[in-house]
């Protein structure tokens, strides 16, 4: 279970300085899928790096299963962050490394060495996202979704029990939205991780999500679950992402 | 006028001697400035605000010193480090008096092609595995470096070529080679031929440099699809 607690998020000192975030806290329950959803600017991407710590967060804490891991660093922030995986907008593989050394990168990570049997493993994992054959290509030899299902493949090396998808679909066309969003549910399914799923696509959110939060200009604006807030939603940015205002208006 | 033969037995040894003096002068500090450059690009990259350890500082003073080393002509700098060559290698003449300098005007240059490098890295794959825990150490020789391994290869061709200017102008101060055949010869002697024999092997060399490098770059370069 995260617990995101009073999380402030500032750039700059002082009292006028930008927040990115305001005194948002969210529950994200174990084993669920919970979506968080905003417009640009929303403090959505923020969020989410500050739960695995890319960025440090201003005031405020991130208990995880009880621990709180804001104060986290060196060997204890490393390991963490093999716990909470994470997947980009853009990807994020390495381009002069092959599909299977990337799957591989975590294993590098944790041990500092790569066996036959995190090869195997990595395999598996390739033939669970469908790209088992793509083993030795590039990622530039691939399509966005295929990068995505490598991406997700390797968060899955790291054998987490959170994933975080930061804008994953993004950059991808309706099809491979669908496969990537897919894989996600079936993974939750199969292995109970918990994923949040960070995004401005209410059809995202409709599509695999349980429970879902509203950031609006870095603020916590509605949280309900999915049913809920599609049947009903109170504020104008659910509304608005929600495509239930005049756009003319 | 000298036919080919002749022109060859009279100056064939010297030339080749020559050749053989400024490929070591090349090869030798540019292997030395390429150990330090990279540690220091890295350092560079590393320490700059935003990146994986910022240290602003540390890489002001730093990217300062790398700056002024930069500046010096290297004429300047041969002259100015004189009695510090002399400590390290014993001597300040021929080959063993040159490659001081030339480590000392090569490396900063080398750590800012490097650093450049590691700049144009794409910043999701650097959070990507930053994400999977690696650690900094990691991520530099696992992540880092072979992903600027093309640009790495760019950036020793130009560097290898600025070095061969450096050390034509080492030769006018004793180090010998090519450089110091061209201007002893040509200028002095008036023996244009000579000198258009050295300049030649200048320019092939400039060419094979360049040519392997280019080829090596796109060999190793994965970042582009159908290539």
């Amino acid at each position: 279970m995260i617990e995101i607690k009073h999380l402030t998020k500032t750039y700059g000192v002082g009292d006028d300085a930008p927040r990115a975030l305001d005194d948002v806290s969210i529950d994200i329950a174990d084993g669920d899928i919970t979506g968080i959803i905003g417009m640009s600017g929303a403090g959505k991407s923020t969020l989410v790096r500050c739960i695995n710590l890319l960025e440090q967060p201003t005031s405020g804490q991130i208990i995880v299963d009880g621990q709180d891991v804001t104060g986290l660093s060196g060997a204890e922030l490393r390991q963490y962050r093999r716990r909470v995986a994470m997947i980009f907008q853009n990807f994020g593989l390495l381009a002069q490394k092959t599909v299977l050394a990337n799957v591989c990168f975590p294993y590098r990570a944790a041990t500092g060495k790569i066996t036959d049997e995190n090869r195997a493993r990595a395999l598996e994992l390739l033939d669970l996202v469908g790209l088992k054959e793509k083993a030795s290509s590039y990622p530039s030899q691939l399509s966005g979704g295929q990068q995505q299902r490598v991406a997700i493949a390797r968060a899955l090396a790291c054998d987490p029990e959170y994933i975080l998808c930061d804008e994953a679909t993004s950059a991808l066309d309706p099809a491979s939205t669908n496969t990537v969003l897919k894989i996600l549910r079936d993974v939750n399914r199969e292995t109970g991780v918990t994923i949040a799923v960070i995004t401005h696509s209410m059809d995202v959110v409709e599509k695999i999500c349980k429970n879902v939060a509203v950031l609006e200009h870095g603020r916590l604006v509605e949280q309900g679950s999915v049913a809920e807030i599609f049947a009903n939603p109170q504020t104008h940015a659910a509304k608005v992402l929600l495509g239930r205002v005049d756009w003319d208006a | 006028m000298l036919s080919l033969s002749e022109f060859v037995a009279e100056y064939g040894e010297l030339l080749f001697e020559g050749t053989l003096s400024t490929l070591v002068m090349l090869v030798v500090p540019t292997i030395i400035a390429y150990v330090i450059g990279i540690a220091l690009g890295v350092v560079l990259y590393l320490t700059a605000p935003g990146s994986l350890r910022p240290k602003p500082v540390f890489n002001g003073i730093l990217g300062w010193i790398v700056n002024i080393l930069r500046s010096f002509p290297f004429i300047v700098l041969m002259i100015a480090i004189i009695p510090l060559t002399r400590i390290l290698m014993g001597t300040i003449s021929g080959i063993a008096g040159v490659i001081p300098p030339l480590v000392f005007s090569i490396a900063p240059f080398v750590s800012r092609t490097v650093e450049q490098s590691l700049s144009e890295i794409p910043r999701a794959s650097v959070e990507a595995v930053e994400s999977c825990g690696a650690s900094v150490p990691c991520i530099v020789f696992h992540a880092l470096l072979p992903e600027t391994l093309p640009s790495l290869i760019r950036g020793a061709a130009l560097t290898l070529i600025s070095t061969l200017g450096y050390i034509a102008m080492a030769g006018a101060f004793g180090a010998g080679g090519l450089g110091d055949i061209a201007i002893r010869y040509g200028y002095y002697r008036y023996q244009t031929e000579v000198m258009i024999a050295a300049v030649v092997i200048i320019v092939v060399i400039v060419q094979v440099i360049q040519s392997v490098c280019d080829l090596l770059a796109r060999k190793v370069d994965h970042r582009m699809a159908n290539r």
